[in-house]
């Protein structure tokens, strides 16, 4: 064993910048695949945190009018929830683990100082904050059920509405006017890239209890409604179940999807899963194809080395070597070749991904959509299998050459 | 001088080497040459054998199949009463391990290795265990005169002492025997001189020697002359002998 490892090192320090190449070129490969997989799953992470940052397992549930005739009514009457229908529909919806009522003033006066925008507010429950992720600024808080139940006039704030109304200064503890009213500011959103809207980014509206809401712009109905289940699986049974219990309420066919048209959020967030594994599939077949490039490589040199040592393989059968003797050093060398290139080329990779996170990814809106890339075992245990297949089918092709050669014609002349 | 003197054990009444009616025909697409046409040859135990004959006499075929680097087209070959003919590659290549021991005119050493590694070679691929390879390594290196140059490399050897190493390395398995192919044909006078006495010395001590060569002076030392030409056997006499 020790003397046909010596004799295949000797053998394999001859071509030395020949293997050098082939093994950049495999390097390359690797580097090419390792980054295009981990971009692909940078882009999945960011664009899934990105369509969560709406909410999670809810769906919208918009006021619209019938379009089918129900007891002597006819079709195109308009349904509005009312806000004080609101606690009873949610009793007769267990399989909900919210019913969020949403209404929405488009554009009202917001006063700071001597400063006015034109802004958005919603009234809402309590629930909202953390179905729709309303998550407070370190200082502040979203509503209480107390603000609601004494119809207190505070409000939460998008963070760039914040910014408009009270530049660097921290809003909270300030009074403002919400068209001529005062308010008192309890809290400001933190910072989040939203994918995905109704009525506008969350980032630039304005939110006041519902109850104080319908005091303060005097309509009694709802704009939308918000679901939220515990488990996704069950959203499509929820929102049939929430139509039934509203159609049984205001009379309407309960068939009638389009008088309440509804966004369900745990379907589109499943369509863009499979949008994004699809676009790493892609990827990685692009990244595996530059790899088989540097596989023919490898394929190419071990065809050369059979080549240059014909009368050294003849001689080895001569002496009894069987089948396995003769392949065994070329599949080796094949595979070593491919291996020590892939290593350093997954060296290169993660170096270059691991400097690629330093980027800021805030405030850079390209970046802030495509996120960075990143590496996962997944990814680092596809890339092995590839260039473990790859080595090996460059050191077998050559190797089943060698085996085939005829050591009769080998050994005579010189 | 064997340490395993009842490796490959004969059975009775056979020869080592027992051609019958043995053809070889290379089809190189255009034409089909005959190379051999049907060759009887029997070699005892014991025997050291010259074949001669001009080029293209089908010497070098005869050499391929009695060292079972090829098959023959037709015809029965046995050698130490093994049947040859539709053996495997791997069954061949061990055939040619245990039972055949090669010397070439070119020496045909690996040059990246050291003398005493080409010897272990044939070891290596019989699965002989290390210790007991380096001590036969050393023995037989010892036995041809080369004990103090085990070390070296080919390249740093002079030609008669590359092929004392083939020598050393065709006898490593203890064959049945010894296939030589123009041993001598790239030495010196003095070298070859000195390799025929190498091959003397082993006949005397029990081992089956075929030498093919067309340097009649080197085949008047053998025990036995087997002349061919045009693909078949033309004189087969005992040879006088000088030593």
């Amino acid at each position: 064993m020790k003397v046909i490892f010596h004799l295949f090192l000797q053998s394999a320090t001859l071509g030395r910048k020949r293997a050098f190449l082939t093994i950049a070129a495999i390097a390359w490969g690797t580097v090419a695949i390792l980054l295009l997989l981990a971009f692909g799953e940078g882009l999945k992470r960011q664009l899934g945190s990105n369509a969560r940052a709406m909410g999670e397992n809810i769906g919208v549930m918009w006021m619209s009018e019938t379009t089918k005739a129900w007891k002597g009514m006819n079709p195109g009457r308009p349904i509005r929830v009312r806000i004080d229908d609101l606690p009873v529909l949610k009793s007769r919806l267990p399989e909900l683990e919210d019913l969020i009522g949403e209404a929405i003033f488009w554009r009202t006066n917001l006063t700071s100082g001597r400063k006015t925008v034109a802004g958005r507010v919603k009234g809402v429950s309590v629930a909202y904050g953390e179905a729709r992720k309303q998550y407070p600024v370190e200082g502040g808080r979203f509503l209480s059920p107390l603000d609601e139940a004494e119809r207190r006039r505070v409000i939460f704030l998008g963070n760039e509405l914040a910014e408009d109304l009270f530049g660097k200064e921290d809003p909270v503890g300030k009074t403002m006017l919400v068209a001529g009213a005062p308010f008192t500011v309890v809290g400001v959103m933190q910072k989040k890239t939203q994918m995905g809207a109704y009525a506008g980014m969350d980032k630039d509206h304005s939110i006041i209890p519902i109850s104080t809401w319908k005091a303060l712009f005097g309509r009694p109905t709802v704009n939308n409604l918000v679901l939220r289940v515990s488990d996704p699986a069950k959203m499509k049974d929820a929102i049939a179940r929430t139509r039934e219990v509203i159609a049984a309420k205001y009379g309407f066919d309960p068939a009638d999807e389009r008088a309440l048209p509804t966004w369900d959020t745990v379907e589109s967030q499943k369509t863009t899963r499979n949008m994004t594994v699809g676009i790493q599939i892609f990827l990685g077949i692009i990244g595996a194809l530059t790899l088989l490039i540097g596989g023919v490589g490898v394929a190419n040199i071990m065809y050369a080395v059979v080549k240059e040592r014909t009368r050294e393989i003849g001689v080895k059968m001569a002496l009894g070597a069987k089948a396995g003797w003769i392949t065994g050093p070329f599949v080796l060398e094949g595979l070593s070749y491919t291996l020590v290139g892939g290593a350093a080329g997954m060296l290169i990779a993660t170096l270059m991904i691991l400097g690629m996170s330093f980027i800021p990814t805030e405030g850079n809106q390209v970046m802030e959509f495509l996120g960075t890339p990143k590496l996962s075992p997944a990814i680092g245990a596809a890339t092995a299998s590839i260039l473990g297949v790859i080595g090996l089918l460059a050191g077998y092709f050559p190797a089943r050459r060698a085996a085939a050669i005829d050591p009769a014609s080998t050994l005579r002349y010189e | 001088m064997s340490s395993r003197p009842e490796k490959n054990p004969l059975p009775t009444g056979r020869a080592i080497i027992e051609m019958d009616g043995i053809r070889k025909v290379y089809d190189t697409g255009k034409v089909k040459v005959e190379a051999l046409k049907g060759v009887d040859l029997r070699i005892e135990k014991g025997e050291f054998v010259a074949i001669v004959g001009p080029s293209g006499s089908g010497k070098s075929t005869l050499m391929n199949l009695l060292g079972c680097l090829d098959t023959p087209s037709g015809g029965d070959y046995f050698i130490g009463g093994e049947k040859v003919a539709g053996l495997t590659r791997d069954a061949l290549a061990e055939v040619r391990n245990r039972r055949v021991g090669f010397v070439f005119q070119a020496f045909n050493l690996l040059p990246q290795i050291s003398a005493f590694e080409n010897v272990e070679m044939p070891l290596v691929f019989g699965g002989v265990p290390p210790k007991v390879r380096r001590a036969k390594a050393a023995e037989l290196l010892g036995k041809v005169g080369l004990g103090d140059r085990m070390d070296h490399k080919p390249t740093e050897l002079s030609g008669g002492q590359m092929q004392r190493v083939a020598i050393a390395r065709a006898l490593a398995m203890d064959p049945d025997i010894v296939l030589a192919d123009e041993p001598t044909g790239n030495l010196d006078t003095t070298s070859g001189t000195d390799i025929m006495g190498v091959f003397l010395d082993l006949w005397k001590q029990g081992s089956t020697l075929v030498v093919i060569t067309h340097d009649m002076v080197l085949a008047r030392r053998a025990s036995r002359i087997v002349e061919i030409r045009d693909g078949r056997i033309v004189s087969d006499r005992a040879a006088e002998q000088a030593a």
